[in-house]
């Protein structure tokens, strides 16, 4: 359940046009027809990609007021941000101890070991 | 576009193919990079994750070749395997990478070296899996319980 939330909110950021939006969204809460505004399209399209932004919980509308303007939920973005950040780090650290390894290694080493070592005993 | 004196990673969760991408600059010639990653005996010492003991089976990395290793963690034993599909040295290695507690599931790898010249090396590793889900446990793995708690904020933020 979690797994496929967390692959919405990828999947939702994968078009160009609603990736525009969120952007356009982290500056400020926007009404659906100012969203439509830069695009050549209806405005029942532009509700469409809202509608993916919303079910993966990237955004949210408002009940009460009549405009009933878009927000960004910029905790969840944060998160996928934060997600991606850690998965770099360990990989930062991975080549840490490469850059070690290498270090250690004589200068004029062949680029593959010689042929007895690995295979299979 | 260069950074002078950081050779940080980087990484990219491309938005259109569930792909993950990472690159990273060394200061060692490409020789000596590809040599750390086809020599069994040198890949443990960086490979696996940290405070995880890593025992090679074989790994016979030339086209054709496979390698099977085994990381053990508090008595667990969690073993992955997969097949040289091109080595051409020092530049290219293509791969498959199983982990065996998910025997079907498998993702294709490239691991590409680029000469910079003076002694310095581009690494770009990418790591193809079959859906997004997939890729996205892909990032989430490896967090131990960071992930847990991670998916219980998630949970909480998408309940609201």
């Amino acid at each position: 359940m979690a797994a496929d939330a967390l692959s919405r909110v990828f999947s939702a950021l994968a078009d160009p046009t609603r990736r525009d939006m969120v952007a356009r969204l982290a500056v400020g809460d926007a009404t659906v027809n100012e969203l439509a505004a830069p695009y050549d399209v209806t405005l029942q399209a532009v509700s469409k990609h809202l509608k993916v932004l919303e079910d993966a919980g990237l955004v949210s509308r408002s009940r009460e007021a009549q405009r009933r303007p878009v927000h960004l939920e910029a905790q969840v973005f944060d998160l996928m941000t934060k997600w991606i950040e850690r998965y770099r780090r360990q990989a930062e650290e991975r080549y840490r101890r490469l850059d070690d390894v290498l270090a250690a290694m004589p200068d004029d080493v062949s680029p593959t070991p010689p042929r007895e070592r690995g295979t299979p005993t | 576009m260069t950074a002078t004196h950081s050779n940080q990673t980087q990484i990219v969760a491309d938005p259109d193919v569930p792909l993950v991408r990472i690159t990273r600059e060394f200061d060692a010639p490409r020789e000596k990079v590809f040599r750390a990653h086809t020599d069994p005996e040198l890949v443990v010492q960086w490979q696996g994750p940290r405070g995880m003991e890593a025992r090679v089976e074989h790994y016979d990395c030339r086209t054709g070749g496979s390698y099977r290793y085994v990381h053990t963690q508090d008595g667990e034993e969690y073993g992955f395997h997969g097949c040289f599909h091109e080595v051409r040295p020092p530049e290219v290695i293509i791969q498959t990478f199983t982990f065996e507690g998910f025997p079907d599931g498998v993702a294709l790898e490239r691991l590409e070296l680029a000469d910079l010249g003076n002694g310095r090396t581009r690494l770009t590793a990418t790591s193809l899996v079959d859906s997004f889900e997939g890729r996205d446990a892909f990032l989430a793995s490896g967090m131990e319980t960071g992930v847990r708690e991670g998916y219980e904020r998630l949970d909480a933020l998408l309940a609201d």
